[in-house]
């Protein structure tokens, strides 16, 4: 390798040429530097918080998700026995309730923001964008208020 | 397109493929599965019928997928929480990737029987 690459020779003329003490480079803004023209939606720290979210809600759902599949899928013959009795039997419980609710709703949040991180990289049409996280949150609002009016109404006795 | 210059990256960008990937596929079925369960508010008849469907054989093998998908997002969310907020996390990544495969595999294999063990009694007799 020559040495030239770290001399200061490597700085070409036109560089040295154009600017100097008296005639200094214009002065440019870091990239992620908020100024007053910084668009309102990108002030906050609303993806910071997203990305830790991912995080925290994750090391619950390990627990939550395998803790369910262990109960649904592998005790007591498995997917087998699960029937409306089985369901009535483990909401007679508050404490799979609670577990069952905070289930549902980390899990959808984790997973809609995880879903609304794969529209941003992969559709490159805004509009295309606008309409599949409209679709997605519609979507995700339906299903965390259809699971929480299933886990508090929930009626044994429905017939 | 010039030779050599098309990224396939390593460990590290096939672990992020794949946890995209289960990611999507566990949300989907989040959604159907909020949706046959929420058919306990409309009869007992309806619920049943409903999961009679995922004790089939052919359901069972998806079930088994899942567990599948669920298993390395899970693990896999770890070695990235780990990999964040763990100061040597980086420079482990690939034997935290290769332990999570490693632990990924021996748990599919034991969750053969409890997952498709009703499913082979019914297509091979008990």
């Amino acid at each position: 390798m020559s040495a030239d690459t770290t001399s200061s020779a490597a700085i070409g003329p036109v560089e040295g040429a154009v600017y100097d003490v008296d005639n200094p480079a214009p002065y440019i803004e870091a990239p992620r530097k908020r100024t007053g023209k910084t668009p309102k939606a990108t002030r906050g720290n609303f993806e910071m918080a997203a990305w830790l979210f991912m995080r925290l809600s994750g090391v619950v759902l390990v627990v939550l998700v395998l803790g369910h599949l262990l109960i649904q899928l592998f005790l007591d013959g498995g997917v087998s026995k699960i029937g409306f009795a089985f369901v009535a039997g483990r909401w007679a419980s508050p404490f799979w309730q609670v577990w069952d609710l905070l289930m549902l709703w980390l899990a959808m949040l984790h997973g809609a923001n995880g879903l609304r991180t794969v529209i941003n990289d992969y559709a490159e049409r805004a509009n295309t964008r606008l309409w599949l996280k409209g679709l997605l949150y519609t979507a995700t609002v339906f299903t965390i208020l259809l699971g929480t009016l299933v886990i508090f109404t929930f009626d044994p006795n429905i017939r | 397109m010039p030779a050599g210059t098309l990224y396939r990256g390593r460990e590290g960008m096939w672990s992020w493929v794949a946890h995209r990937v289960t990611g999507v596929l566990i949300f989907f079925f989040l959604f159907v599965h909020v949706l046959d369960t929420a058919l306990v508010r409309v009869s007992p008849e309806a619920y049943d019928e409903v999961v009679a469907t995922y004790k089939t054989p052919i359901v069972a093998l998806l079930e088994y997928g899942l567990v599948a998908a669920i298993l390395f997002h899970a693990l896999n969310g770890l070695r990235v929480i780990a990999v964040d907020f763990w100061s040597k996390g980086p420079r482990y990544q690939k034997q935290m990737l290769w332990t999570v495969v490693g632990i990924w595999v021996v748990l599919m294999a034991g969750s053969l029987y409890p997952v498709l063990g009703h499913a082979a009694r019914e297509l091979f007799g008990s």
